[in-house]
């Protein structure tokens, strides 16, 4: 395999994902003049981003003149746990109603309050009416809006529809990427000054999720791999509400929205139940508590015909559901037969956001490896244990620009050419190329079945030693397993599944591993981590992070100390904020 | 509804040729053609192309022709469809591999039209821009566009007569509108309509409209009051395409 050929790109700044992330940080790398170079495994504009649907969160009080950066602060850190990086939950409530507002002068449309201002509309444990939408698709508004005002700026250039599949490194420092265009299965080599992950979450290590194919952790593996830090990779979020029925849509996302419409949690017997687990927020508490308690109303024998909670938005007007929540309407009448202006949607929790990640630094999105950036979901810190709906949007325009920015200057301060080593491009090739030279190995899709199972089973819900001592030593094994797997078929590398997924396969391994390691570290029940065997918070882990990085014996994982909130931030946080009663109809 | 097997013809092949290619699937309730084609993807052709992201009708990557009818495949409830089922490529796009087109011009039309451009009043406004929900209703229909493509595969400009360098097709046709009747835009995007773009290609078929999954009334709402006022200058443009839009809603 060696001489294999490739074709070598040169760059400022490599960004490895078009999402929201991506996007924003390519605009923002190229208005500070340098080339800056998106790599994306699907077409542009396709980026899980699109589906995104109830909001983006800022305190812009265009609703709830009382909402201030302070609220939002203060929401976003006791929706974490007090687990969040309180400076990136600082920079985010502070810059989001800037990214919004300039989202809007590059020909974004959001719905209007009376006034004519940008209609907030209320969301799961925000105090206020903060999430800036469009309708039920504000994910889709965001990602043309962006790619609409990239594609005109001459210094980016879009490759579509290739797969970065190791990072290069030169001296410890992140100097390009290995990559292999799907169309024909051509690799490419890219040399930049620095590169900028923004890959997005890994759903797609779960049997039951909301989160798109691409949603493989690529970003954490490749930063992995790369020798950076990774952290609260046990925090993943469990959307309370997924489609159930039929089985052929399990897991597809009922937004929240419908809820913050004003849609209604029953159990089998019509009790709303939200009232024995949270009766001040009741349905619109934070995302947790509401996937626990349908879950803990199911095992009491309560649950809908197939394992879920009845959610009814049908005693508001036909015409008002089909005017806020146009695509739930269109989804559930096409997909499940369900009228939902007339009957209940049937739900149950799905796999939905990784609040982990890579781990970064507050003001620029630096990894711990030099030249190496990262935003968005692919990053970790703003969400603590447990991310609010909307605040992944804001996120990352925020860390997306300032990410950019950082990676800009990075890579005007080390202008000089970039080395690279061939001998790592070459390991990284032979890796790459090798289940197609490997045809009786085991089928890619069929330990990724393996590996869902595994996570489904072990890291479920509510977790405990042993599950997750089996789930790592499955996942272990399914490593050594995938790792002498095969593309099967036709060995052609012109747009071949077998072989696309395999390399997925090598990075979700990834991901789930870390996920193991961190859950069994921490041995407290926190915000989307609850352990059987440890079932309450444990006030001194609040002070630490759970770490993995890459170790001589494998993956190391271990607590690492935040630096402790200053006394003005923490007071905000125990600071009492009046509360809004929402008008009718408003 | 029992669970049944159905017999899903896919084209298999690449620009050099190709066949239609049968397997037997085992259906689920709820199943969409696009479960049925990523089971015969996972247990018998690990190498069949197809693109696909979000299988919640979202991203708009998994366009083909179902029984001869472009749809997503993703939003096709097996159900709906007999014992034999046909999937295609799109036909107007050129082929790279089994259900995989090559879409690019696409993108390149895309970058020939002017980008939202606000008033110089407007990007000198220090504040918070105000609109009222009623203007920003007009262009939130084509704002849903998910960039499927269906409706160019199906418009008989390019599928049939292969005239991409004369008319830009539906989309755009409609992402010219959501510019033009955006409160905020300040350009004319006339010369680029009449010229470059081609809005007098379109003989006003409306099976773009037919096709498309998110029931954008491409013809109805977008082109037609966009060709009415190319036609007719005298008129005030913004209120003259704003007035047809509401008569066209009633
Ligand atoms: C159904 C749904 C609804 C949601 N609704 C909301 C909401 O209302 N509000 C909110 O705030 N959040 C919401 N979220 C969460 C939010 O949408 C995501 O967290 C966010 O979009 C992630 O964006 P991103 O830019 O980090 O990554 P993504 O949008 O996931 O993009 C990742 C990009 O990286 C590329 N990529 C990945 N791996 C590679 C590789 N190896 N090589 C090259 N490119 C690669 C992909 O092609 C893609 O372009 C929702 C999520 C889902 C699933
Ligand atoms: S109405 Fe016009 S754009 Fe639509 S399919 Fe017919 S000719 Fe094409
Ligand atoms: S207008 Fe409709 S059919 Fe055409 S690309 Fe957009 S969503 Fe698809
Ligand atoms: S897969 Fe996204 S539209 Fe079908």
């Amino acid at each position: 395999m060696a001489n294999e050929p490739y074709d070598t790109v040169d760059t400022d700044v490599l960004v490895i994902g078009a999402g929201g992330a991506g996007q924003r940080a390519a605009i923002a790398a190229a208005e500070a003049g340098c080339q800056v170079l998106v790599v994306c495994k699907s077409l542009l504009g396709k980026a899980h981003t699109v589906m995104a649907e109830g909001g983006m969160a800022a305190a812009l009080a265009n609703v709830a003149g009382a909402d201030t950066w302070e609220v939002h602060f203060q929401d976003t850190m006791k929706g974490g746990k007090l687990i969040n990086n309180w400076r990136m939950a600082h920079i985010h409530a502070t810059e989001a109603p800037e990214r919004v507002l300039e989202l809007e002068r590059w020909g974004a449309v959001f719905d209007r309050t009376r006034e004519g201002y940008i209609h907030q509309r209320p969301f799961g444990a925000h105090t206020y009416p903060r999430l800036a939408h469009i309708g039920d698709r504000t994910g889709l508004e965001i990602i043309r809006s962006l790619q609409d005002h990239l594609v005109h700026m001459p210094n980016i250039e879009v490759h579509m529809e290739t797969t970065v599949s190791s990072l290069l490194t030169w001296e410890g420092r992140a100097v390009g990427a290995l990559a292999y265009r799907r169309v024909d299965g051509a690799l490419v080599v890219y040399r930049a000054k620095a590169v900028l992950l923004a890959t997005g979450g890994a759903g797609r290590i779960y049997r039951v999720t909301s989160n798109s194919w691409e949603c493989t952790g690529d970003g954490v593996a490749l930063a992995y791999h790369a020798g950076a830090q990774l952290q609260d990779c046990e925090m993943v979020q469990f959307h309370p509400t997924g489609m159930v029925w039929p089985p052929g849509v399990r897991g597809i996302l009922v937004t929240e929205g419908v809820r913050g419409e004003g849609g209604i949690l029953r159990n089998s017997r019509g009790e709303r139940f939200m009232v024995n687990y949270d009766p001040e927020r009741m349905d619109l508490s934070s995302r947790d508590v509401v996937a626990r308690a349908i879950n803990a109303e199911v095992e009491a024998g309560r649950g809908s015909p197939h394992g879920g909670a009845f959610l009814d938005i049908s005693h508001k007007s036909p015409e008002y559901i089909r005017r806020k929540l146009p695509s739930m309407y269109e989804q559930f009448l096409k997909l499940a037969k369900v009228d939902i202006t007339k009957e209940p949607m049937e739900v149950a929790p799905t796999i939905h956001y990784f609040m982990g990640g890579v781990r970064v630094g507050a003001e620029d999105g630096a990894t711990t490896v030099p030249g190496l950036f990262a935003a968005g979901e692919v990053a970790s810190g703003l969400h603590g244990a447990n991310r609010l709906g909307g605040n992944s949007l804001s996120d990352l325009l925020v860390f997306g620009k300032r990410a950019g920015d950082a990676a800009a200057v990075f890579a005007q301060d080390h202008a000089g050419p970039v080395k690279i080593d061939r001998a790592q491009v070459e390991r990284a090739i032979e890796e790459l190329l090798g289940p197609l030279h490997r045809p009786d190995g085991e089928s890619p899709f069929a330990l990724e079945e393996e590996l869902r199972d595994v996570c489904t089973e072990y890291a479920p819900l509510i977790r405990d030693r042993e599950g997750l001592e089996k789930g790592l030593e499955r996942t272990l094994e399914l490593a050594e397993r995938a790792a002498r797997c095969s593309a099967g078929g036709p060995t052609g590398r012109a747009f071949n599944p077998g072989w696309h997924t395999a390399q997925d396969l090598r990075n979700m391994l990834v991901s789930a591993e870390a996920l193991f390691r961190c859950a069994l570290e921490r041995k407290e029940s926190r915000g989307a981590h609850a352990r059987r065997d440890y079932p309450d918070l444990d006030p001194k882990l609040e002070a630490v992070n759970m770490v993995a990085q890459k170790s001589e014996g494998g993956m190391a994982c271990f607590p690492v100390e935040r630096e402790p909130i200053p006394d003005e931030l923490r007071a905000i946080i125990d600071k009492k904020f009046p509360r809004f009663e929402l008008e009718e109809g408003s | 509804m029992a669970d049944r097997t159905v017999k899903l013809s896919i084209f298999r092949g690449d620009p050099g040729g190709g066949d239609m290619v049968t397997y037997e699937v085992p259906t689920q309730e709820g199943m969409v053609v696009l479960d049925a084609v990523l089971w015969v993807q996972s247990h018998r052709a690990p190498d069949l192309a197809v693109r696909w992201n979000c299988k919640a009708a979202k991203c708009g990557s998994c366009s083909a022709e179902i029984d001869g009818f472009p749809r997503l495949m993703c939003k096709s409830p097996i159900d709906e469809y007999g014992d034999e089922i046909s999937v295609r490529p799109m036909h107007t796009f050129p082929l790279i591999r089994d259900l995989v087109t090559d879409v690019s011009w696409n993108y390149e039309v895309n970058k020939r039209i002017q980008p939202f451009t606000p008033s110089e009043a407007d990007l000198a406004d220090p504040q918070p821009w105000r609109m009222q929900q009623e203007d920003v209703d007009r262009v939130i229909e084509f704002r849903k566009c998910i960039e499927c493509f269906l409706c160019q595969d199906v418009c008989h400009v390019l599928r049939s007569h292969g005239q991409k360098d004369a008319f830009f097709g539906p989309r755009f046709m409609i992402r010219i509108a959501s510019l033009e009747m955006h409160p905020k835009d300040a350009a004319d995007r006339r010369p680029l309509l009449r010229g470059e773009a081609g809005v007098g290609m379109c003989n006003i078929t409306k099976c773009c409209t037919e096709v498309c999954p998110e029931h954008i009334h491409i013809t109805d709402n977008g082109i037609i009051p966009m060709k009415e006022r190319m036609a007719d200058l005298y008129f005030d443009p913004l209120r003259f395409v704003a007035g047809k839009l509401m008569r066209g809603r009633e």
